[in-house]
């Protein structure tokens, strides 16, 4: 559990003179505070290596990454970004994977005038009230994957269905997202204990509900278990949710459970773009994984840092922003833009879950919402 | 509500009920046998159910599986007893509670190193998936029937061994008094290994028949660990038998609990406020039963000492 520390010059430019000249000006010195041990570990080693490829494919020498483990504590998140503030003086954070840290995190790192990519968590409140010109979103708002949940069950032609999530702020915020593009009816609303492995009584409850669909949002673990589960009750209401539950590191743990079962997501390994395409084959290459959604947006992350760093000087930082928001950067997810409160829009597609010889991975088969933003944008007042 | 679903969910309370007696039975043994505190006993829940996914992996045989699980945490807890513990019985809790504490973070990230961080496959075999049809026309999982079936076994052969096997004499008496029979010529180091393997032995166990069902993760034991101490505090520490009336208490009330009490509170309130504060209150509702026994009972239901 010691807290690795890598420190990335990346690769050398090679070139004498020129860049001889200017190594101090501009440079930019990244901390990254994420969780790399403990139950939620995938998540963050995902966002790091995709952040990695980005930085090592660019052979950026003026980009420096510092990496830290969060143990996924509130506490020790708080502890590391002072550190990297103070101590380390780095320009930019980035990194963290939950909603909590990110709100124990992010606010006083905007208020020292550090900026702040987040490669997942998008927390409604820093995408409304809380915003701020420091900070930017290039995952997602976390109720945009649980609204296209919601409109696919709609153009499904679902009328009745049941829904469950955790109950902490992230799963309360699930449900709403859910119904808010939801038209139907619902049989059944459970919230069920954060952590909780076993879901006998609640799947005992959908059986006897009489639902026509399920909804569910359980990340990690929670959701492997509840597939595993689902599957063995012998109930077969469809499923719906979010691609939380469906990514490429849980997959392969819930095995012929997951198939078929529809979950909606911003990425997809199948997405056909050209920078989708070299991603997916070079992360292979480098990590010898097929890459999850996480690491599509640590690799966005890094993208749009160093497309940022093109074209103005970190210590000119309302230059610095002008360049972030414009995002010009060739995007995993092909369009992507910022919208006024600096949270993404962009389309929200719709995947099943299918087998590719040995390997379960997700297949698009349609798109939920089209150029989506989200629903807190207008009460951000930039300042 | 219906009583299929009555019936179903108080299935299910039984069932989360024996597993957690496999987890605690160990837990109550070595508390009460050494005087040792084991929060490591998480850890070897965990090592059961790796050692099963990956057996399971390799040779596609559950019942492989499930004596590998048994072996490598029996085998990882004598270790660890003759390496560690057999230093802390002799030390004050506190001085327990650090060392397996520690333990805990040696397990979870050697786990890691060998395995990764990506959670691991295990599956029920073919021939106990899918539900049966109960009498009354309830739809039950079978492989959740077998849980109870290897459950209330389990329990059975622990009641004979204890009570009716030379070990169970000396661990009957070992929990008594130490000294006395350390005086009569029982080995009483190679007595406490063997305590110690077997209650590891079945949280592995534990681990590799609940993992079946659940994510097979890296910290998958803690929160079963907090579980397990609930059922030895409500039991009796010591007590395989309270350990069983405890598990079986902890796991009915806690699944009816969670069902019955938001409907409870729809009677009062809207339909949100009900969900919401009957989830919260559900998942106290263990813990409250543990404090209304601990004020009946301060030694907890079958427990002989303070």
């Amino acid at each position: 559990m010691t807290p690795r520390t890598l420190a990335l010059a990346a690769c050398i430019a090679g070139l004498a003179g020129g860049a001889f000249a200017d190594t101090h000006a501009g440079k930019v010195k990244v901390g990254m505070i994420t969780t790399l041990s403990g139950g939620g570990a995938g998540l963050g080693i995902d966002v790091r290596d995709g952040f990695m490829l980005a930085a090592k494919q660019a052979g950026n020498d003026k980009l420096e990454v510092i990496i830290e483990d969060d143990q996924r504590k509130p506490d020790i998140a708080v502890q590391l970004a002072d550190k990297m503030i103070q101590s380390e003086k780095v320009d930019v954070l980035t990194g963290i994977i939950w909603s909590n840290l990110a709100m124990a995190v992010i606010p006083g790192a905007v208020a020292q005038g550090k900026f702040y990519l987040s490669p997942n968590a998008g927390p409604s409140a820093l995408a409304g009230r809380g915003c701020s010109p420091l900070y930017f979103n290039v995952a997602w708002q976390n109720d945009n994957l649980h609204e296209a949940a919601g409109a696919y069950a709609n153009s499904a032609g679902y009328k009745n269905s049941f829904i469950l999530a955790p109950n902490y702020p992230a799963g309360q915020d699930a449900l709403t997202g859910y119904k808010s593009q939801y038209e139907g009816e619902l049989s059944g609303e459970l919230l069920t204990a954060l952590g909780q492995t076993d879901y006998a009584s609640e799947i005992a409850q959908i059986r006897a509900s009489g639902a026509d669909s399920v909804f569910f949002f359980l990340p990690g673990g929670m959701g492997i278990s509840f597939l595993k589960q689902y599957a063995d009750s012998g109930v077969d209401i469809p499923v719906v949710g979010p691609a939380f539950s469906f990514d490429q590191g849980i997959l392969q743990a819930v095995g012929d459970a997951a198939l078929g079962v529809v979950n909606t997501s911003q990425w997809s390994k199948d997405l056909d773009n050209p920078t989708n395409t070299a991603f997916v084959e070079s992360f292979q290459a480098e990590y010898g994984r097929l890459p999850s959604l996480y690491a599509s947006q640590g690799f966005d992350t890094a993208n749009l840092l160093l497309s940022a760093m093109d074209k103005a000087d970190i210590s000119d930082a309302d230059a610095f922003q002008a360049a972030l928001e414009e995002a010009d950067f060739a995007s995993t997810r092909g369009e992507f833009k910022f919208n006024t409160n600096h949270h993404p829009i962009q389309d929200i597609y719709v995947r099943e879950v299918i087998r590719e010889g040995d390997v379960y991975t997700n297949k698009i088969i349609g798109t939920a919402l089209e150029d989506h933003g989200d629903a807190h944008a207008a009460e951000c007042q930039m300042q | 509500m219906s009583p299929i679903l009555l019936a179903e969910q108080i299935l299910n309370g039984v069932q989360l009920g024996v597993m957690l007696f496999v987890m605690a039975a160990g837990l109550t043994l070595v508390f009460g046998v050494m005087g040792l505190i084991n929060l490591a006993h998480g850890s070897l829940f965990m090592v059961g159910a790796f050692a099963a996914a990956a057996v399971a992996g390799a040779t596609g045989s559950f019942m492989l599986a499930l004596v590998s699980a048994l072996a490598a945490a029996a085998a990882a807890g004598a270790l660890i007893e003759v390496l560690v513990i057999r230093r802390l019985y002799a030390r004050d809790h506190l001085d327990q509670v650090l060392a397996t504490f520690a333990l805990i973070l040696i397990f979870s990230e050697g786990t890691r190193w060998i395995f990764g961080s990506f959670p691991l496959y295990l599956n029920i075999p073919d021939y106990l998936s899918g539900p049966v049809t109960l009498p009354g026309g309830i739809q039950y999982p079978l492989y959740r029937l077998t849980l109870i079936g290897i459950g209330l076994a389990i329990a059975a052969g622990l009641f004979v061994l204890i009570s009716k096997t030379r070990l169970g004499i000396q661990i009957r008496a070992g929990e008594n008094d130490r000294e006395m029979i350390a005086a009569l010529g029982v080995d009483i180091s190679k007595l406490y290994t063997i305590v110690f393997a077997l209650g590891a032995g079945l949280a592995g166990l534990a681990g590799a028949l609940v993992g079946a069902i659940q994510s097979v993760q890296v910290g998958m034991g803690e929160p079963v660990l907090i579980l397990a101490f609930v059922v030895i505090v409500i039991g009796g520490i010591g007590s395989i038998k309270g350990a069983l009336i405890g598990a079986l208490l902890v796991g009915l009330t806690d699944t009816l609990g969670g069902v019955l009490l938001p409907h409870l509170f729809k009677l009062f309130t809207d339909p949100a406020t009900a969900t919401s504060a009957g989830s919260a209150l559900a998942s106290m509702l263990i813990y409250i039963l543990m404090a209304v026994v601990l004020i009946w009972k301060p030694t907890g239901l079958f427990g002989a000492r303070a």
